[in-house]
């Protein structure tokens, strides 16, 4: 499978890609890893005229703390983020989440930013991103602006992103200490785009739930943000009538497609089964 | 369509080319330098048989523009085996455990083994399973392929292979 022809551009500054892509607009397209957009160019759902390769800006690479928050250039990899053993001890939810995406392979060249900038529902990261508050950087005609990840997601592959944006970097608030947190996701084989997943962040006092939060991955044409099952769950010990209802509150808001991963009746129940694991698992490592 | 002048290190030797943009890595390896072992599997970034040693990661070749690897250091299973000609400790592993039956996913196996075990110089059982989780096999069931590369650990690390019981 070969892929149509383009030209190749790789800037060393993000104030030239995002010159570039508003010069392109619609015939030109960021490359990040490339492991999303090259598969397309090969079937040809994808056929920019030029590609923009953000490989050789070094400003993009990296994790580093930024008071309570945390920040990861937009061109760290997936493989860089299992190894970040700052992400390991403030936010493990991204390395439990990074070991579920794809394969080896894929994890070393696949990027935080392409995941979380795509739009593919399919992708882990969104919804992750939807439950830990996330705000991408995006850097475009009129400079930068920071958009928060739970209004950038507008439908499948349509987001916030217009021509000559460039997602640099993720913003990510340290959620509290001691806090728990759990990514489950059921896949038909290693590798697989998740059938359904959810993400948990929840703080546990006195055996109650002080805080929770909670995304949903590929039940939907966006991420979902479970803000009304998160909020039954709050102040309660996780007993299994509230469970219940929190579950129910997040099924509903579901509205999965039937496809080769299963009808969406049955999406809509997995997503409520991961997100029951995932607060099980969320509160048991919960400090 | 105009090339592009890429460089790179291919198996510790300088290569110089023109590539058209789109020309995948896989395939300027194969067609431009005449190294086949890499192998075009599923060209969907799921097999794995492409897989290259590339700056110290394992990558899909099928999955990376040729220009994207400009100034890269790449490894490909020819350059797999030691500087004396002898095989490298995976080869010998796969040979003696018989890692392979058609053996069309071995040069990506092996790819991928040897970056595995460049970052763990002793995983488990799981830890290699989870390793090659990105490398296909329709053949052996992957039961001689960990048993291959535990034997190559094993003689790496300079210690006696000994087979799990079964």
């Amino acid at each position: 499978m070969i892929p149509g022809a383009f030209i190749y551009h790789r800037p060393s500054s993000v104030r030239e890609a995002s010159g570039l892509l508003a010069q392109f607009g619609d015939d030109g397209r960021a490359i990040a890893g490339g492991h999303s957009l090259i598969p397309m160019m090969k079937l040809r759902l994808a056929t920019p005229g030029h590609l923009v390769d953000l490989a050789g800006i070094a400003d993009l690479k990296g994790v580093r703390a930024d008071g309570n928050d945390i920040v990861i250039g937009a061109m760290t990899t997936q493989h860089e983020l299992i190894g970040s053993d700052l992400l390991a001890t403030k936010i493990p939810i991204l390395r439990e989440t990074s070991l579920q995406i794809a394969d080896p392979q894929v994890r070393y060249v696949g990027t935080l930013g392409g995941n979380v900038a795509n739009g593919d529902p399919g992708n882990d990261m969104p919804a992750v991103m939807l439950c830990l508050n996330a705000t991408y950087h995006v850097t475009g005609k009129g400079g930068e602006r920071r958009i928060p990840a739970r209004e950038f997601y507008q439908g499948a592959y349509f987001t916030a992103i217009e021509a000559g944006d460039v997602l640099t970097a993720v913003r990510i608030p340290v959620p509290p200490a001691g806090h728990g947190s759990a990514y489950e996701k059921l896949k038909r084989k290693v590798g697989d785009y998740a059938t359904a997943a959810a993400a948990v962040i929840l703080a546990v006092s006195g055996g109650k739930v002080a805080s929770c939060s909670i995304g949903l991955t590929n039940v939907a044409e966006t991420p979902l943000w479970a803000e009304d099952a998160a909020k039954i769950l709050t102040g309660s010990s996780l007993d299994a009538a509230t469970v219940k209802r929190a579950v129910a509150a997040a099924e509903a808001i579901t509205a999965p497609s039937s496809d080769a991963r299963g009808p969406a009746a049955y999406r809509t129940k997995m997503a409520g089964v991961m997100l029951t694991r995932a607060l099980v698992r969320a509160k048991a490592n919960a400090r | 369509m105009a090339k592009s002048h890429v460089k790179m290190t291919v198996n510790g030797k300088a290569v110089e080319e023109l590539v058209e943009p789109r020309t995948l890595l896989i395939h300027f390896l194969r067609e431009q330098l005449d190294l086949t072992g890499p192998h075009i599997g599923c060209e969907t970034s799921h097999c794995g048989a492409c897989t290259v040693d590339l700056d110290g990661k394992s990558v899909k070749s099928c999955t990376i523009f040729a220009v994207q690897a400009n100034g890269a250091d790449i490894r490909t299973i020819e350059g797999m085996a030691n500087p004396d000609g002898t095989l490298h400790a995976l080869q010998e592993g796969f040979r003696q455990m018989h890692g392979l039956q058609c053996g069309f996913c071995t040069p990506g196996m092996i790819t991928r083994a040897y970056r595995l075990l460049q970052e763990n110089k002793n995983p488990s059982e799981e830890e290699i399973r989870f390793g090659i989780a990105g490398n296909l096999c329709r053949c052996t069931g992957y039961q001689n392929i960990v048993k291959a590369i535990q034997y190559a650990t094993a003689k790496l690390n300079g210690v006696p292979f000994q087979e799990a019981a079964e």
